[in-house]
């Protein structure tokens, strides 16, 4: 054990970025079946899930993704952890790319990321106990066997705040907020130090969501760990991270400071999120009418995709896609922002 | 106040099973004025669809009504013939649920459904009643309505799916709609324009609204009064305005702390420990009392009563029971 631990300390370089993203894009195919395409002669249809989307993510902070359905949220967490594969571009973590042909030296970078999905109902197996689902990544990595896995499945559950007798439990005797206390122990079980965390607390009640995003917190401060955290919910995402990637349709239309991103959101699609979310505290804010929906992803408009719906657009928006440009701290893609219209 | 529109008094729910028979809602009373929105929080399983599904008579078999009245404008309508009963849903009650797809028919043009839903709650000929589905769909906001009323709802985004099922719910033109979570299916920038229009049309047209929803956001920024539901019970009612600013029950203390927002700065939130109980265990006295930070003896034994706290407001708590001790000052700092 005495040994993962030092390998999960060291850090070769001192890079500050831990895991970056480069021109990431993922396309689907969604034709229709081959004898269709033939009699109809239509040709082969694809849908751009991600497009050139680049980003980093710095050692020990909480990268926040946000966006709608449809925007690409999470196959980014997919590509990441490697469940899908990426079109193109290449995501380097910790200095080294992923994905490389060298299958020893990608497995020990994999014991070093986890992922925590949505529907804690989905992602535990339910004909396992909760001792070989939490033991799965233990035993997967060689760390310990025998009577110490035992005790470091205890350790791991009571570090969540579950009880070490909860290992004999199958996973329907748990509620959705433990389930998700079950699936973030079995993603600490490998020592990780990046955690990908897709909609983490979507499918939880609100006083449970707050009890995970809370333990996710401690365990950032206890363990040093870097979170990618993704979810649709503004608020969410506000109290958690560090710098936030807001993302419409596939590419990512602004990276800016957590703080900075609500204060004085930059895109035109960001100011128009931050004005649609509901107002809690109540402050009698008139806002701005939302115009549009968001378009089909098959079939995106020419330019920047958010033009249809944006007030600032012109004839360049129309046209041309925008490249993120530095701005500040942060990222906009935007030609009004470029050009000093907004 | 005026005489109430809806008025639910005692409505206990049950669902027999085979381990004994479990009580979904336990003497729940609220009322809803006329032009009124009640907003109904809580998190799953505390009872708020089930009261909506029992007031329009829809509860799934086996579980039934097993005690209280539902009074709609003096008439009581818990226990009429399911006949009658059609007659009330969809006309007198429309309803908005959550999946727009499950509750259009893919087999029938929205023109079709929509003078369906006219013609046999109101008088009027297929003309009228066509003009008036394209007037309605006009007013919910789907552009062309004349011309896109013959589509088939597949044809519409989930958002503008949304708008012809809130079309649907008022064109028979009910005096109560009851919106079960109308927007968590949606986007937030969707969800957005959903609640307003769903918040105008029916201020335009009068109709109260019983809004069910788990996201405390959408209530209050529609709502004028809202009821915090806890393992079947309520467990504190009133407007808006006080329950979220200066909220009375441990529960909806808890509850208002563990929602991140936008404006806060505080590094963690609270949480309340525990989840809510099971239907088959819930606790003795209290249903709250294993998670509240304020227990004494006789939250353990006895069920509160609502207390009234103010004009509308009623909170079912032992801190606030006549003859009971004010809260020290110590607890007071804490809640603040």
């Amino acid at each position: 054990m005495a040994d993962s631990a030092s390998l999960a300390r060291h850090a070769p370089g001192t890079d500050a970025s831990l895991v970056r993203v480069e021109g990431l894009s993922r396309d689907f195919e969604v034709s229709k079946p081959w004898l269709n395409r033939v009699i109809e002669r239509q040709p082969r249809t694809w849908l751009s899930a991600v497009s050139d989307v680049s980003f980093e993510i710095r050692r020990g902070e909480t990268f926040g993704l946000v966006g709608e359905s449809g925007s690409g949220k999470s196959t980014i967490a997919k590509l990441i952890v490697g469940l899908l594969e990426p079109s193109a571009g290449r995501i380097l973590f910790d200095g080294q790319e992923m994905g490389g042909t060298d299958g020893r030296a990608m497995r020990r970078l994999r014991r070093r990321f986890q992922m925590i999905f949505q529907d804690p109902f989905a992602s535990l197996n339910p004909r396992w106990h909760v001792e070989e689902i939490i033991a799965e990544p233990i035993r997967t990595f060689g760390l310990a066997r025998g009577a110490e896995r035992r005790r470091e499945v205890a350790r791991l559950l009571d570090t969540v705040g579950l009880s070490p007798t909860d290992a004999a439990k199958f996973p329907h005797e748990f509620s959705g907020g433990q389930r998700q206390r079950i699936a973030i122990a079995r993603a600490l079980a490998s020592r990780p130090e990046f955690i990908v965390c897709d909609e983490p607390t979507s499918a939880l009640d609100v006083s449970v969501q707050a009890q995970i995003l809370n333990l996710m917190r401690d365990l950032q401060d206890e363990f040093g760990l870097t979170y990618l955290l993704i979810s649709h919910d503004l608020s969410v995402v506000r109290h958690m991270a560090n710098r936030i990637g807001v993302l419409y349709l596939g590419r990512l239309a602004e990276v800016a400071d957590g703080k900075r991103l609500f204060s004085e959101p930059r895109h035109p699609y960001s100011q128009m999120l931050l004005d649609a979310v509901p107002d809690l505290a109540m402050s009698g804010r008139r806002r701005k009418p939302v115009e549009g929906e968001i378009p089909n992803p098959i079939d995106p408009p020419p330019g920047c995709a958010f033009h249809p719906r944006c007030p600032h657009a012109n004839d360049r928006c129309r046209r041309e896609i925008p490249q993120p440009r530095r701005v500040g701290n942060g990222e906009v893609a935007c030609f009004g922002v470029e050009e000093g219209r907004i | 106040m005026t005489e109430p529109l809806l008025s639910v008094r005692d409505l206990v729910v049950e669902f027999p099973t085979r381990r004994g028979t479990l009580r979904a809602l336990d003497k729940v009373s609220f009322d809803i004025a006329p032009g009124e929105v009640l907003g109904m929080v809580g998190e799953s399983g505390a009872g708020k669809s089930i009261s909506g599904s029992a007031i329009i008579g829809l509860i799934e078999p086996p579980g039934r009504i097993a005690g209280g009245e539902i009074w709609l404008k003096g008439e009581r309508i818990d226990n009429l013939p399911p006949e009658r009963m059609r007659r009330i849903r969809g006309r007198r009650i429309g309803m908005v649920f959550q999946d727009p797809l499950t509750s259009l028919n893919p087999l029938y043009t929205v023109a079709e459904q929509i003078t369906e839903t006219i013609r046999t709650h109101l008088d009027v000929g297929q003309r009228e009643a066509r003009e008036r589905a394209i007037a309605l769909l006009d007013r919910v906001g789907i552009p062309a309505a004349r011309r896109r009323i013959d589509d088939y709802p597949h044809h519409f985004s989930g958002g503008m799916r949304q708008r012809v099922v809130i079309a649907l719910a008022l064109c028979a033109e009910p005096e109560l709609v009851i919106a079960d979570e109308p927007t968590t299916a949606l986007d937030v920038s969707v969800q957005a324009q959903i609640i307003d229009v769903l918040k105008e049309i029916c201020a335009e047209r009068g109709a109260s609204v019983m809004l069910i929803t788990h996201d405390m956001g959408v209530i209050a920024e529609t709502a004028d009064r809202v009821a915090v539901l806890y393992a079947g019970r309520i467990a504190e009612i009133g407007p808006v305005r006080d329950v979220i600013r200066n909220a009375e029950h441990p529960y909806t203390v808890g509850l208002m702390g563990s929602i991140p927002t936008l404006v806060q700065t505080a590094d963690r939130l609270t949480q309340i420990p525990g989840s809510m109980p099971r239907l088959n265990a819930i606790p003795e006295g209290c249903a709250f009392n294993p998670r509240c930070p304020k227990v004494f003896g006789r939250c353990r034994v006895e069920r509160p009563e609502p207390v009234t706290r103010g004009p509308g407001r009623e909170v079912a708590c032992w801190l606030y029971a006549r003859g009971q001790a004010e809260p020290s000052g110590e607890e007071e700092a804490r809640r603040g």
